[in-house]
């Protein structure tokens, strides 16, 4: 059972230590991770994944539950609490998607067969244009290979930590993935430049120059934004698949979308 | 001398891990290097200037780089341990697949990175299956699940090697290899042998002929669908 995960100060780019003693998470909580580009965002989901132990040029250490955690734990995918989505959206191994599962299912130690044909499911509902389970992965298109990998880190990787790394950017049913994750109770951390994707988390790491530099929780005004930005997303959501199946925008969806 | 071989295909980071070995290791050991490589390599040049240790190279030519390998490295480990090394890394480019450079004695380490294809490993052979450790390298640039597929095959054709993963460029997640290296006993260099049999024949192609067809071959060649009594086949 993972309760809590500490994460300990290491240096920024210049070398000098970060400005916190520690940031504890817990379980089922959600945190964003937030700031400009390369200021480090990815290096620190980066450091979670690899529970580092000094060991990486940050030199920040990672705790479950107050312990190191084991060689086991560290290095053993059957026995990893955490899966995460990387910014990468390339498959470079020659499987089919569906021996692609079948051996991460062997990894994770699944033996359940019908997760193959659920993950699949699972990740059409995220895309556009359907995966099919003979499709090679090295052809699957940038927002179908994160469906993809979203789908097994949810139900494959099913661990109780997940990371998310800009999961706006490949043009996936955003909305969607969130709420499932939100629902299950995991402890999600997501790296993002959208706003309602921050707004939406307890937690809200700042980054900058490669260390943390800030860390910030959801205050009420916030609740109240990121309600107000939801519909607005969901607007701009309707507005794009409109466009994307090749419609024109009429004065009766005007009507229906923003009255 | 401690020991540590290094091989692996072509650009699988194998300078890039040996560059963080060394940049653990300078402040207290010295080291060596040697990189047998076939026509061009410049690492020996690099990582004296960057680093200040002994280097040196050779150029296997016609020949086989692990073949090469062989010949060289009892002069390399004389080097090395007069010039008062505490340790000795020896870069292989190994691109044959058939041989493998590890010894009997210090550390076999194989190189591969992630984005080199599912099916590497399997038909690298006796590079991977001989070697202590597989460094698998370019994590950076790989999904997790991705990773993880790759890590279960190798675990699968290869159940006893030890799997580490890292960003080459950054050096993550190396302490287990350091540690490994640390704890390695010093070799005897008198009684350094080959730990897998090397399928190093000497024949015409091997001294440079370049006829096509085995009938304008001797030594050791091989038939397309030849029985197996003919397989040794002396020339016409
Ligand atoms: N992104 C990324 N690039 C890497 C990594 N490891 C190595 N590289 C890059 O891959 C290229 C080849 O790395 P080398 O270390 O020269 O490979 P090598 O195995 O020594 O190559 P040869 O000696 O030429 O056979 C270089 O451009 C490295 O910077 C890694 O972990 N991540
Ligand atoms: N603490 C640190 N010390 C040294 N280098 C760092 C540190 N943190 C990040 N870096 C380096 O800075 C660069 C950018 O970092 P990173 O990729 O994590 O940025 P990011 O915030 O994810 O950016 P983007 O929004 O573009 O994805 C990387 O090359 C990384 O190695
Ligand atoms: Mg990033
Ligand atoms: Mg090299
Ligand atoms: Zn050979």
């Amino acid at each position: 059972m993972i309760r809590e995960l500490i994460i300990y100060p290491g240096v920024d780019k210049s070398g000098f230590r970060e400005r916190f003693t520690y940031i504890k998470l817990k379980a089922g909580e959600t945190v964003s991770i937030v700031g400009p580009t390369g200021s480090g965002k990815t290096a620190l989901i980066t450091d979670i994944e690899l529970l580092a132990q000094e060991d990486t040029y940050t030199k920040r250490r990672i705790t479950i539950n107050g312990q190191v955690p084991s060689d086991e734990i560290r290095y053993n995918p059957a026995m990893k609490p955490i899966v995460m989505i990387t910014q990468n959206t390339k498959c470079f191994a020659d499987l089919t998607t569906e021996e692609f599962l079948r051996i991460h299912a062997r990894a994770r130690k699944i033996s359940d067969h019908g997760v193959i044909k659920d993950t699949i499911d699972l990740a059409n509902t995220f895309t556009g244009e359907k995966i099919k389970k003979d499709t090679r992965v090295t052809v699957l298109s940038g927002g179908q290979t994160r469906s993809l990998l979203i789908a097994d880190a949810i139900l494959i990787g099913a661990a109780p930590i997940i990371l998310l790394d800009e999961i706006e950017n490949a043009g996936i049913f955003k909305q969607e993935v969130v709420r499932l994750i939100h629902n299950a109770g995991k402890m999600v951390i997501f790296v993002t430049h959208d706003p309602v994707i921050a707004l939406l988390t307890k937690t809200r790491i700042i980054m900058e120059n490669g260390a943390v530099k800030n860390i910030l929780y959801q205050n009420e005004p916030e609740i109240r934004a990121a309600r107000n930005l939801l519909e607005l997303d969901r607007k701009i959501g309707n507005v794009r698949e409109e466009l994307r199946a090749g419609k024109a925008i009429t004065f009766d969806f005007l009507s229906v979308n923003f009255a | 001398m401690k020991l540590v071989v290094i091989a692996g295909p072509p650009s699988a980071g194998k300078t890039t891990l040996t560059r963080q070995i060394v940049k653990r290791f300078k402040d207290e050991m010295i080291i060596a290097f040697l990189k047998i490589d076939v026509v061009k390599a410049y690492e020996d040049i690099e990582l004296k200037k960057e680093f200040g240790i002994l280097t040196k190279k050779i150029y296997s030519g016609d020949l086989c780089p692990d073949h090469a390998g062989v010949m060289v490295l009892g002069d390399a480990v004389e080097w090395a341990e007069e010039n008062g090394a505490d340790l000795l890394i020896v870069e292989s480019a190994g691109l044959c697949l058939r041989c493998s450079p590890y010894l009997n004695q210090g550390l076999g380490v194989i190189v591969l990175s992630s984005i080199s294809g599912i099916h590497a490993p399997e038909k690298m052979g006796a590079m991977v299956s001989l070697a202590d450790i597989a460094v698998i390298t370019k994590i950076d640039l790989v999904s997790q699940a991705e990773r993880e597929v790759m890590i279960q095959k190798i675990k699968e054709v290869h159940t006893k090697i030890i799997l580490m993963e890292t960003n080459a460029l950054q050096g993550n997640s190396l302490h287990r290899l350091y540690k490994l290296i640390q704890d390695s006993p010093e070799i005897d260099g008198k009684n350094l042998i080959l730990k897998g049999n090397p399928p190093l024949g000497t024949c015409t192609i091997c001294i440079g002929r370049k006829e096509i067809g085995w009938r304008h071959h001797f030594g050791v060649v091989q038939k397309l669908d030849g029985p197996v009594a003919e397989y040794l086949y002396r020339g016409e």
